[in-house]
């Protein structure tokens, strides 16, 4: 027995996936990729022959020492770009939490808005220009991006943590930094840590591939070997890549786990 | 309480944490050091005369940004390859992910259920799926980009082949993970009753999650907005690969009206994924 009635023809659905399926054909077009014609014996004979040169990967200890440097460099540029910005956005999130007014709060937003929607790829770019190829650039346009990012993060969560305990050491005589340092922080530092460690994990990634406009790390080894034609080596160097994120997203995984555990 | 009153001679005015502070402070000063090292920290780079030039002429270029007729045609014809570019990337995307995490997903697995057939083998074929999976989307998009440009030449099928790698693990990977999540009771009725795989999905599985699935993929197009302007930086078409160029030419005006367009790309990404997955909910 049905006693649900069949469903109506639903006009609004009908148009959606129209439009849906005209915009991915579109594309194609627009593309002159055609996904049928794609996957030809040919295509696919000359991928194989690609894939081909990249194996065996080069185990030669003294290029995975290079390798192995080069890792840590990724990590150090992940690591000081991280604690650089969540430096610089404890301090520019006071101001984005309306302590001096309404219109420092805006600028400093403002601010942090258009840090957070340049590509660190892009930052990454003007300051090898700046500061000459090298990790350091690197470090720098991973910090712009992040201080902008976790501005905004820990400026919203300084705003929505409750005033209380901060008036009642400044109601007790105590300075306002005090009341900053000692009520105000303590509140709100475990938040603050989770959420510089999450950006902390996505810099490491977004760190190995920075190297390609030259900002150091496991990225510009890769974008060296493979412009030498060194497939067997940028075969390493993927390796390590995948290595990396891999551990990366095991650890955080486990970490978090770890922490819903402790919070209940 | 009470010491205060009574005239104790502690000091109140220091922080009585402050040696456990300081010592958690200086060990943290010996971890950074060989980071700084590494990194090649070194501030005084900024301060460089000849590098202050060379940036201060490309960023003073930044206003205004160049507004010519020709130029512009190009940048809007890389707009709209950026978005083709992104758009194909997640149809094709979904081509690996629908099978790939139709296979790995638990609450399609019959010897969980119970004793099966085979289950050896099923075990074998679901661990191989994962670990496909592992490293399709554990190599970031810009890498393969990178590899398939020197197969298909510089331009957006490297880009789109690219993104359908990257989004295709990812995709299979949330995919199962929001079957998994989902309520499997009316699926497993179905293994039980002796229906197919497929038809537990489709008709145990698929009307509970299926806005979820839809949203989530809606997301992954945003992401992909984002990432196929980046790929352009390795030659894989798109408005990145324009912006390489100027950047390249060191011509700050061009650099400064592709930058504008990119950020009303994205917000324009974010707000009709926005749009969607509302209409969705």
């Amino acid at each position: 027995m049905n006693i649900e009635p069949a469903r109506q023809f639903c006009l609004k659905c009908f148009i959606h996936t129209a439009a849906l399926l005209l915009a991915v054909a579109a594309s194609f077009a627009y593309l002159s990729f055609n996904p049928f014609k794609f996957f030809t014996s040919e295509s696919i004979s000359q991928l194989a022959l690609y894939a081909n040169r990249f194996f065996p990967p080069d185990v030669h200890s003294a290029f995975l020492g290079k390798i192995l440097k080069a890792m840590f460099e990724t990590i150090a540029i992940s690591a000081i770009a991280t604690l650089l910005a969540t430096v610089i956005s404890l301090l520019l999130a006071i101001p984005a939490a309306g302590k001096y007014g309404k219109k420092t709060k805006e600028a400093t937003r403002f601010f942090f808005n258009f840090l957070r929607s340049v590509p660190e790829l892009v930052f990454a770019t003007i300051l090898v220009l700046a500061v000459g190829l090298g990790p350091f650039a690197g470090t720098l346009a991973l910090t712009l991006h992040t201080t902008g990012v976790l501005g905004r993060l820990f400026g919203e969560a300084l705003e929505n943590h409750p005033k209380t305990n901060a008036q009642a050491l400044l109601l007790n005589g105590s300075s306002g930094a005090q009341s900053f340092l000692y009520a105000t922080l303590p509140g709100v530092t475990a938040q603050f840590v989770s959420y510089a460690l999450y950006r902390w994990e996505m810099n490491i990634r977004m760190a190995t591939v920075l190297g390609f406009v030259g900002a150091g790390g496991l990225g510009q080894m890769l974008y060296y070997e493979l412009s030498l034609l060194h497939e067997p080596q940028a075969a390493s160097i993927i390796i390590a890549m995948l290595t990396l994120v891999v551990l990366v997203d095991y650890v955080s995984n486990k970490l978090r786990r770890v922490q819903m555990h402790n919070q209940g | 309480m009470g010491h205060t009153t009574h005239g104790s001679t502690r000091d109140y005015t220091h922080d009585p944490d402050a040696k456990k502070r300081f010592l958690y402070f200086a060990l943290a000063l010996i971890i950074l050091w060989p980071l700084l090292q590494l990194a090649e920290f070194n501030p005084l780079a900024f301060f460089d005369r000849s590098n202050w030039q060379v940036m201060g002429n490309f960023l003073s270029q930044f206003f205004p940004p160049n507004i010519e007729a020709g130029f512009l045609q190009l940048v809007f014809k890389a707009t709209v390859e950026t978005l083709a570019m992104a758009t194909a990337g997640t149809a094709l995307a979904l081509l690996i992910a629908v099978p790939l995490g139709l296979a790995m997903t638990f609450s399609l697995s019959i010897s969980r259920l119970g004793p099966a057939d085979g289950h050896g083998v099923r075990k074998f074929v679901r661990s191989i799926a994962r670990l496909l999976m592992v490293v399709l989307r554990g190599i970031p998009e810009i890498v393969w980009a990178l590899l398939f440009v020197r197969v298909f030449g510089l331009g957006a099928v490297a880009g789109v082949t690219a993104i359908s790698i990257t989004y295709g693990g990812m995709l299979a990977k949330v995919y199962a993970e929001i079957l998994e999540s989902s309520n499997s009771q009316v699926s497993r009725a179905l293994i039980l009753a002796g229906s197919g795989r497929v038809g537990a999905f489709l008709y145990g599985l698929l009307p509970g999650s299926a806005q979820e699935l839809a949203s989530y993929t809606v997301y992954r197009w945003e992401a992909a907005v984002r990432a196929s302007v980046i790929m352009g930086f390795v030659g894989a078409g798109g408005l990145g690969q324009l912006m390489d160029q100027s950047m390249k030419m060191l011509n700050g005006s061009e650099v400064s009206t592709i930058l504008i367009v990119f950020l009303v790309l994205v917000l324009f990404a974010d707000s009709l994924s926005w749009y969607v997955r509302r209409e969705l909910a």
